[in-house]
């Protein structure tokens, strides 16, 4: 591609721009939007990378790359063979966002039997579908950023991280620290349940800024106490059925959300 | 007369999602033409079963990262059509002033992103950034505003946080919401500087008569609710969203097709126009007609020009929604939300056209099936239809193979496409 973004020097040197490419396989490809959706700084970040392949934006493709941001979760034969030619060619595959990491809302699906889920959005036509599964069931991952969708923010940082050599480290507590630090009234005390207390940082609680309850998105935090959070769920008046929602809706808990399933 | 012809693009270049489009001919005789949609199907249909109703739309705008405020309007009005809930006149200019600040955002990222390109003959929106800087600067200006303000209104401009069943979980900041008025302002300007450079582009003259979809206007140009028409003169109520659709399966796409009075018809930017130009803003409507745009204009590439019209639009009504909420004391965010049995049809222009949600609930507020129409899918029969009368007219006059890829190409850019959206 040409390319006409200006070039970032220091002591006036251009600096070394690594190539990056996106791909999207299940998804609702609103990952990759949130970096077109970040005008106020696109274009400094385009001055730090070089996008080769970008379907949604541009017509020019290359295999030519460096770091493949990855979207979406895999759910057909055909899928698993792109996946593992993106991973021949990166030097660095990272999951971008839940649906690669988890499976997402996609994986939603896994709870009923194929054969029903096929039937019922198109009867008795054929179709072809597998049950969801997240990138690092076919191939290696490198690096996983979270989030439905992630945070524009820490999609730039990492990029930039990962091109300057730095490494990268995932908060490791939970949504509540950032709440507490948001100064935001707990959505317990106005009657909304939330996963906060269970869910990884790094969103700086997103949802509850708003005043909408946390449904785990970035899945499970370091030292999850799943039974102190059923118990705090029951205290303030919350059926099974609401934390299990939760719990399965984005697939990062899905092995304590399989087994509230299975009681 | 044109002998030979093999046109094949697999998964085409600035849409949303997967398609390909193929074209053969052969001595003259166009062999095939067809728009395959490869997308993945996610299966959100069968997802919701047995989901409580405040599952519905916080799982359903992640139909599409486009258009996800849309989604989960649409969602939020099956749901409240289900229930009973009529929400308040505060709800409903919220919504409204969301839904538009999505469609402006929307509409500008497909006209100056994806479609501007093939314009200016630069294969993305990059090389523009140094040949035409000051049309990239004012497209990302405008695009920053309408997503700011979904963010202040819905709390995030992707996958939104406050809007839920019944209302808002928060009201946006007074404050913040009067700033956005010089802003906003602003883009009309911008808008009729667009409108300036489009009148350079040479839109392409191809005509093919077809029926147009869309929500029928009662006071306002329609973006939420209401009764369905078609230009064809079919009338329905919102519940009968069905007999509009009517929906189904063909071996070519993993995307339902759609069809009406005649073997396909279209909805979007261009057919709410051609339904409902008279409730169009004044100043849009002269835009309009300086494009030479009025009903029922039956050019598919037109559709740009109509989304640009409708830019205007919703930056004058939103200018005039803010005003409004402005000068009126905040009421409860919130309506009380009480399950019931029954079904609900929630229809919501979106930024490509005509969306349907609909859900049967138990007593207790669970989803026992779920159906949802989404605009590209009800667009595909028609796009397919254009792109045989496209290929079989440009074979004929003799118009080069790379030509006629290009046209082809913007054909179905031009509705603006969103695929993965479509198979869901
Ligand atoms: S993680 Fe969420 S926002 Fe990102 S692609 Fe998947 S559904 Fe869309
Ligand atoms: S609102 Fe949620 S995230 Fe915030 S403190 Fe309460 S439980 Fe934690
Ligand atoms: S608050 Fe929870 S659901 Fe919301 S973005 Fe953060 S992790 Fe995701």
């Amino acid at each position: 591609m040409n390319d006409p973004t200006p070039v970032r020097t220091y002591l006036g040197v251009p600096l070394y721009r690594p190539r990056v490419a996106f791909f999207e396989f299940s998804s609702c490809e609103g990952c990759q939007l949130q970096i077109l959706n970040n005008e106020a700084t696109l274009l400094d970040f385009l001055s730090l990378v070089e996008v080769v392949n970008f379907r949604e934006a541009m017509k020019e493709r290359s295999d030519d790359y460096e770091i493949a941001l990855v979207e979406g979760s895999i759910t057909r034969g055909d899928e698993t063979g792109r996946l593992k030619k993106i991973r021949e060619k990166a030097k660095v595959l990272v999951a971008l966002g839940s649906c690669a990491c988890f499976g997402g809302v996609n994986q939603l699906k896994n709870r009923f039997g194929l054969d029903w889920v096929k039937k019922e959005v198109y009867g008795d036509s054929p179709i072809e579908t597998e049950y969801v599964r997240p990138l690092e069931d076919i191939v290696k991952v490198d690096l996983k950023i979270f989030g439905c969708p992630v945070k524009k923010e820490e999609v730039e940082n990492i990029i930039i991280n990962i091109a300057i050599g730095k490494a990268i480290v995932h908060p490791k507590y939970p949504i509540c620290t950032e709440c507490k630090a948001n100064e935001n009234i707990c959505l317990f005390d106005l009657g909304e349940p939330c996963l906060g207390p269970i869910t990884r940082g790094g969103c700086n609680s997103w949802c509850p800024n708003s005043r909408f309850g946390c449904w785990g998105c970035r899945g499970p935090a370091e030292d999850t106490n799943i039974e102190q959070m059923k118990k705090i769920m029951k205290e303030h008046g919350f059926s099974e059925d609401t934390i299990l929602d939760r719990l399965e809706c984005f697939g990062g808990f899905s092995s304590y959300a399989q087994e509230l399933r299975k009681k | 007369m044109k002998i030979d012809c093999n046109i094949n693009v697999h998964h085409l270049t600035r849409v949303e999602g997967h398609g390909n489009i193929r074209i053969t001919i052969e001595a003259g005789q166009l062999k095939q033409a067809r728009w395959e949609v490869v997308e993945t199907p996610r299966f959100f249909e069968a997802m919701l079963v047995g989901k409580k109703w405040d599952n519905a739309p916080w799982i359903c705008g992640r139909i599409c990262g486009i258009c996800s405020i849309g989604h989960t309007l649409a969602s939020i009005r099956a749901v409240e059509n289900a229930f009973g809930i009529i929400p308040t006149v505060q709800t409903q200019k919220l919504r409204i002033l969301l839904k538009h600040m999505e469609t402006l955002q929307s509409h500008i990222l497909h006209l100056y992103f994806l479609s501007a390109p093939d314009f200016l003959n630069a294969g993305s929106v990059f090389p523009l950034i140094e040949s035409h800087p000051d049309v990239v600067i004012k497209a990302a200006g405008i695009k920053q505003l309408a997503n700011d303000i979904c963010d202040c209104v819905g709390g995030r401009r992707l996958h939104p946080t406050r809007t839920v069943v019944g209302g808002f979980t928060m009201l946006p900041d007074k404050k913040e919401l009067s700033k956005f008025k010089g802003r906003l302002e602003k883009v009309v300007s911008d808008l009729l500087l667009t409108a300036k450079l489009f009148k350079t582009f040479k839109i392409p003259d191809f005509i093919r008569e077809t029926e147009f979809v869309s929500l029928k206007a009662n006071r306002n140009y329609p973006f939420i609710g209401g009764d369905l028409i078609s230009t064809d003169g079919i009338h329905k109520k919102e519940h009968e969203y069905k007999q509009m659709t009517n929906e189904y399966i063909v071996e070519q796409s993993t995307s339902k097709w759609s069809r009406l009075s005649r073997k396909s018809f279209a909805v979007g930017a261009l057919a709410r126009i051609n339904n409902n130009f008279e409730f169009l803003d004044t100043s849009a409507m002269e835009i309009s007609l300086s494009f030479g745009l009025k009903p029922v204009n039956h050019n598919p590439y037109m559709n740009n020009i109509a989304q640009l019209v409708e830019c205007v639009h919703v930056v004058k009504e939103s200018l005039g929604l803010i005003n409004e909420l402005l000068d009126s004391e905040w009421e409860e965010p919130r309506q009380q939300v009480v399950p019931r049995s029954g079904t609900g049809v929630g229809a919501v222009e979106v930024p490509r056209g005509i969306l349907y949600h609909c859900y049967d609930f138990d007593e207790a507020g669970h989803i026992i099936k779920s159906d949802c129409v989404i605009p590209t899918s009800q667009n595909h029969a028609n796009i397919q239809h254009d792109l045989e009368e496209l290929a079989g007219r440009y074979a004929s006059e003799g118009i080069r193979d790379k030509d006629i890829e290009l046209l082809a190409e913007m054909l179905v850019r031009s509705y603006d496409p969103c695929i993965s959206c479509s198979v869901h």
